[in-house]
Order: structure tokens, then C-alpha cells, then sequence
């Protein structure tokens, strides 16, 4: 009898083909997941040259990543920051661009937060009042400051991947000008930080952990963006235009507002890492902005496909990667680069991996064969 | 900030500047002139910002190691072609979009050079010598202001030979052809991914000297804040320039100056606003971009295959 329900499930199986949906879908997750392994692969070599044990180094990311609650909670608190930031690389990817400025629009979003915070703290206003006020201060400030370079690239034809680098550079500058000038706290004598806005005004835990709410942040931002760019009217002019600007302009789509919309809701992610980094982690804005949470957004964003939703367990992979950095700086005696070097890697196996869409044979849908 | 400016300052300032932008122009015109034989052949590499960083770390290992400053140089520049031969080959591959590739290679590139850089930090490496031509006017400032590295002419010189080859030889031709209409090249019986893979490669290379020239002559040390974007703007100044190697090195000179800008007004005692006068190359590579893009003769110099203008 046994046998008798496999062979007829099996059958039934081989029957229903599974749809073309299935298929891109289990690509999605198939390629990245193999270029995860190679990646993993490529990097055992490289460590086996330097011979440094392989299977530590993978233990102690997991242990430093996964292994506690406390390791996990660390991870948590990095993959925050990443969810935003990587949702900042990806709803405008979904229209065709490569905005690479996140991290600028991250360190502008701090700062601002910052600044705003220094005239409501010293005149007394309440917490819940004034971190709203910074969080919007950080939303609009990396919405202008992305949205800028969608604007220059639709109204003004300037590339948008470069252009979006520059501003980041030129951000970083800002942010050092006035943390280092007038807005510098005198108090701060190593390192040049705005004033702090005070434990009373910091943002605590989510209740029964210590992740801040940046990670509840993050997780509604990016469902509802899920939401927005495949439910909803202006996701799906979004995504033609993506797919072909000149069509959607024949169509009579607004492009040039679509772009400057999108790249604002991505500045204004990367914007919101930022106020959470200064309300919730460092309670001020200085250097510590610049860790590079905004271009491991991009590689997140990359792996994720550009789906809003895929951000998140991305995210948290590569939160635990960061959050095991330390460990293994200590315990294995390697430079704290040792990170940077897997990510790197793991971008470029990805990519290189984008070749393989549409080339695997057992993924693709049967075509419907010309019967004339 | 004007009472601070006395007579003789306005002329240090702008002697500083001088010298300034000879000796910070020389990387942004190596990564350029690559970027520019890379992008005539019809592809983009962002990434020479990595090999520059790789190529920066690898000289000034290599010259600490050998105790020679340009066994470095040629070191730094076989890891720029190393990384540019890795772009070049994976671009090769279908659907791989070449800018996302370059985006990779930043941060692959930057990511090599500071796990093998760790060690490299403290030592004093053996730096690049500097012609001094100024010698003759008598003149401290001017003096210190002529003081030009070697690689600078070797820059020029390679601007000069590339302007000239991609006018008279049949190579010349070739990467030209490849880069305007990859279906005439293929007509043609060329093969337009090889021609591509050897561009990217040779690009990588300059732009690992490039790299050489930041951690061995100036700033002449090797620390990881050591590029700031000069690779990335780099591409930009390409497009300012208009793909000819010639204006190539104007350009560099240009964006020299603007990155001089700062620290030779520090010179005379200005120091306020230093970091926002750090600002000024990303800023005039901005304004740059605006005003170039949409031009219509650098549309029409434009290589056809060119992604980055469509």
C-alpha cells in the first residue's frame, strides 16, 4: 500500500509540472544560495594558503553570530541598520537604478537627527516628541539628498551609480565639517562628536531583548515596501519602467516622478538607519557613522534579488557575519579586513553568478512545442 | 577669513597650488587614462578604485620588501591587472552587468588591501625619488613646488603615445572599432570579448601605478583612509574628458588643483573650513558630471557600446 500512494504521488508529481512562478522563484534561491557555498568554498582555500583552519573560522561565525541568545541579539542589533540600508539599494534598483549612496544618506540622516536634537533637548522637550522630530529630520534628509540624484539622473541625464558615490563622499565631508565645527560638543576631545542627546532621549530596547527598535524599523519599512512595489499601481509602473524606461514613457507614465519617488523612500531608509544608530546606538553623531553599513546594503540588496522581503533574512546573515567579526579578529588572530575580504567576494561570486539565470536546465519551463 | 590673507600669502597659496596639483593629479591621471582605454573598447570598470587601493598596499609592500620603490610600482601594477583580467573575464559572461561587477571589485580590491596592509602600516618603505626642476630659480616655495615625480612624466608620455595609437595603428582601430559597434567588429573577424578582457586588464594595470604613486611618493605612506574616490572620480573625469587621452591629462590637472585646494590654503594659515575644501573635487566632479551630461559633443565622442551614457 505504501508503495502503491508514492508511485501515484510521483506520478501526480511528474503530471503537474511545476508553474513558470515555481521555477523563478526556486532559481532565485538556488543561484545565490550556490554562490553562498562557492563563495564559502573560494574562502576555505584562502584561509587553507594562510593556513588558517577553515572549519574555525565558519564555527566561530556561526557561534559569534547564531550560537547565544547574546551572540544573537548582537546580530539582530547589526542586521537593523542592514535591512534599511539594504532596502535603500533596492527599491530603486527595482526601477532601474544603481544608487550606491546609502551610506552618505546614512551618515546625513545622523547627523541631521543630531542637530535637530540639540535645540529640543536644551530647551526640555519631551522624548516622545523629539524623536519623532529627529526621525523625520533624518528621513527628509536622506530622501532630498538620494532623491537629488534620481532627479539629476532623469531631469539632468548624469549617471546615477557615480553621482550617487560622489554625494556619499561629499556627505562624509559634511558630516566632518560640522561635527569638527560649530556643532562640535567641546566635551569631545579625542573624538570630535556632536552633543549627546542624552540617555533620557535615547531610544531603548525592543521590551525582553537589547535589540533596539531600528530592527522593528527595518522589518514593517520592509514589508510594506514589499507590499507597495508588487501590489500596489505605483510598484507596477515602477517595475516597467525598470524594465524599460522608453516603454514606460510611451505608455505615458510619469518616469521622471516615479524615479525621484522611489530614490526618495530609499534615502529615507538609509536616512532612518542613521537616526537609529544616533538615538539608539552612539547617541551622538561623529565618525563611528561611517562603518559601512551602507555599502554592505548594496551586496545585501544584491543577494536579496532587489525583493524587499528577501532583505531581511539577508540582512541578519550578513548582521551575524559582522557581529562574528570580533571573535574571530581574537580568537583566530586575523585583521578585522578578514570580513571585508568575504564580502568582497561574496559580491563578486554573486554576480558573476548572475549568468547562470535562464541556463539551468531543470529550472526552466517546458516550452510549448510548434506544432506546424 | 581675509585679514588673515597677507601680501606674499596669495602667491604661496597659488605656488602651493601649482605644486599641488602636479603631484595629486598624477594618480587621478593613471586610473583615467586606463578607465579611458577600458571605456574605448566599450566597457565600463568601476572597480579601478580597488585596484588602486590593492595597488597602493602592493607597492608599498613591494619596495619595503625589495628595498626598491619601482619593483613596487611594477607590483602594484600586475595586482591592478590581475583585478582588471578578474572584470574583464567575469564581464565576459552573459547577462553580468558590468557596472554592478565594478561595484564588487571596489570593495573586493579594498578589502585585499587592508587584510594584507595590516602589517605594512608602521614601517618606512624606500619612496619614490622626485626630479627637482625648480632648483635653478632660487626660489624656496617654487623650489619645493617643481619637485615632480618621474611617474608624473610617465603619465604624460603615456597619454601622448595612447592619443597617438589610438589614431595611427591598426590596435588603435581595433579597440576603437570594438568600443563604437560590437557588431561591425565582429564583421570584421575581431573578437570583441578579447579585445574587451585585454583593455580591462591594461586599465587595471595603470591604475594599480596609480596606486603606487599614493603610497610611495605622496601622501608616501601606505593607511587605510589612504584613496578617497580618486579612482571613482577618475571615471567621471573621463567623461568630462571625453574619452581622448590628451585631455585626459587636463582634466587630471583640474581635479589636481581642486584636491590641492585644501591643504595648500592650510599652507598659509587658513584652516577653517579645511574639510569642506576637502569637499571640492567631489563637488566639481558633480557639477562636472551635470554639465557634461546631455552634451552633444561629448555625445557624439561618446563610444557607442558605452552603457554608462545610454
Amino acid at each position: 500500500m505504501a508503495d502503491m500512494t508514492v508511485q501515484s504521488l510521483s506520478i501526480a508529481q511528474i503530471k503537474r509540472r511545476p508553474s513558470v512562478g515555481t521555477l523563478r522563484l526556486a532559481e532565485a534561491i538556488i543561484i545565490p544560495v550556490a554562490a553562498l557555498i562557492v563563495s564559502a568554498l573560494i574562502f576555505s582555500i584562502f584561509l587553507l594558503v594562510l593556513d588558517k583552519s577553515p572549519i574555525t573560522f565558519f564555527t566561530l561565525i556561526w557561534t559569534g553570530g547564531f550560537g547565544s541568545s547574546f551572540s544573537f541579539q548582537n546580530t539582530l542589533q547589526r542586521a537593523a541598520p542592514l535591512i534599511l540600508t539594504g532596502l535603500a539599494f533596492a527599491v530603486p534598483a527595482r526601477i532601474g537604478l544603481t544608487m550606491i549612496g546609502g551610506e552618505g544618506a546614512l551618515v546625513l540622516g545622523g547627523l541631521s537627527a543630531a542637530a535637530i536634537a540639540i535645540p529640543l533637548v536644551s530647551a526640555g522637550v519631551p522624548a516622545f516628541l523629539t524623536l519623532p522630530v529627529m526621525a523625520i529630520a533624518a528621513m527628509l534628509a536622506g530622501g532630498l539628498w538620494i532623491g537629488f540624484a534620481g532627479w539629476l539622473r532623469y531631469y539632468r541625464g548624469v549617471n546615477e551609480t557615480i553621482s550617487s558615490l560622489l554625494l556619499s563622499y561629499i556627505a562624509i565631508a559634511t558630516m566632518n565639517f560640522f561635527v569638527e565645527g560649530i556643532l562640535r560638543d567641546p566635551a569631545s576631545a579625542n573624538k570630535p562628536s556632536t552633543m549627546p542627546i542624552g540617555d533620557a532621549y535615547r531610544i531603548g530596547a525592543i521590551p525582553g531583548t537589547q535589540v533596539h527598535w531600528g530592527l522593528a524599523a527595518g522589518l514593517i519599512l520592509a514589508v510594506v515596501l514589499h507590499i507597495l512595489m508588487t501590489r500596489t499601481t505605483f510598484g507596477f509602473a515602477a517595475r516597467v519602467t525598470g524594465g524599460n524606461a522608453r516603454a514606460a514613457l510611451a505608455q505615458g507614465l510619469p518616469v521622471g516622478k516615479l524615479i525621484v519617488i522611489c530614490t526618495m523612500i530609499a534615502g529615507a531608509c538609509a536616512g532612518l538607519a542613521g537616526f537609529y544608530e544616533v538615538a539608539a546606538v552612539h547617541g551622538q553623531a561623529n565618525a563611528s557613522l561611517v562603518a559601512g553599513y551602507g555599502f554592505t546594503g548594496i551586496l545585501v540588496a544584491f543577494l536579496a534579488r532587489q525583493v524587499p522581503l528577501a532583505v531581511i533574512p539577508v540582512a541578519i546573515l550578513f548582521g551575524a557575519l559582522n557581529a562574528a567579526g570580533g571573535v574571530i579578529q581574537r580568537r583566530m588572530g586575523m585583521p578585522d579586513a578578514t570580513v571585508l575580504v568575504l564580502q568582497g567576494l561574496i559580491f563578486v561570486v554573486l554576480l558573476t553568478s548572475e549568468t547562470f539565470y535562464g541556463r539551468i536546465p531543470f529550472l526552466q519551463p517546458k516550452r510549448v512545442e510548434d506544432r506546424t | 577669513m581675509i585679514d588673515v590673507v597677507q601680501d606674499g600669502a596669495v602667491v604661496t597659496a597659488l605656488i602651493a597650488m601649482l605644486g599641488g596639483a602636479i603631484r595629486v593629479s598624477t594618480p587621478f591621471m593613471f586610473v583615467a587614462l586606463g578607465e579611458c582605454l577600458t571605456e574605448k573598447s566599450g566597457r565600463i570598470n568601476l572597480g579601478l578604485e580597488g585596484s588602486l587601493v590593492l595597488g597602493a598596499m602592493i607597492a608599498y609592500a613591494g619596495s619595503f620588501l625589495t628595498g626598491s620603490p619601482w619593483a613596487g610600482v611594477l607590483f602594484a601594477g600586475c595586482a591592478g591587472l590581475v583585478l582588471g583580467a578578474l572584470h574583464g573575464f567575469i564581464c565576459k559572461l552573459p547577462k553580468v552587468n558590468d557596472i554592478a561587477v565594478g561595484i564588487a571589485f571596489m570593495s573586493f580590491g579594498t578589502g585585499l588591501a587592508f587584510f594584507f596592509g595590516k602589517p605594512y602600516i608602521q614601517p618606512q618603505a624606500p619612496r619614490l625619488e622626485a626630479i627637482h626642476l625648480g632648483d635653478w630659480t632660487g626660489d624656496h616655495r617654487l623650489a619645493q613646488a617643481l619637485e615632480v615625480n618621474p611617474l608624473f612624466f610617465v603619465g604624460v608620455a603615456l597619454a601622448v603615445f595612447m592619443w597617438w595609437a589610438f589614431r595611427n595603428t591598426r590596435w588603435g582601430l581595433i579597440v576603437r572599432m570594438t568600443g563604437d559597434s560590437a557588431p561591425a567588429a565582429k564583421a570584421m573577424g575581431v573578437s570583441v570579448d578579447l579585445v574587451r578582457f585585454l583593455a580591462t586588464a591594461v586599465g587595471g594595470f595603470m591604475a594599480g601605478v596609480g596606486g603606487a604613486f599614493l603610497s610611495l611618493y605622496y601622501p608616501g605612506s601606505w593607511n587605510q583612509g589612504l584613496s578617497s574616490g580618486q579612482g571613482l572620480m577618475a571615471v567621471a573625469l573621463v567623461i568630462f574628458a571625453r574619452w581622448g587621452p590628451l585631455r585626459c591629462i587636463l582634466a587630471a590637472l583640474l581635479f589636481g588643483a581642486a584636491g590641492a585646494l585644501g591643504p595648500s590654503l592650510q599652507s598659509v594659515g587658513i584652516s577653517q573650513g579645511y574639510y569642506f575644501f576637502n569637499a571640492a573635487p567631489y563637488i566639481l566632479t558633480l557639477f562636472i558630471m551635470v554639465a557634461s551630461a546631455r552634451s552633444k559633443v561629448s555625445a557624439r565622442e561618446a563610444p557607442g557600446e558605452l552603457s554608462i551614457t545610454k
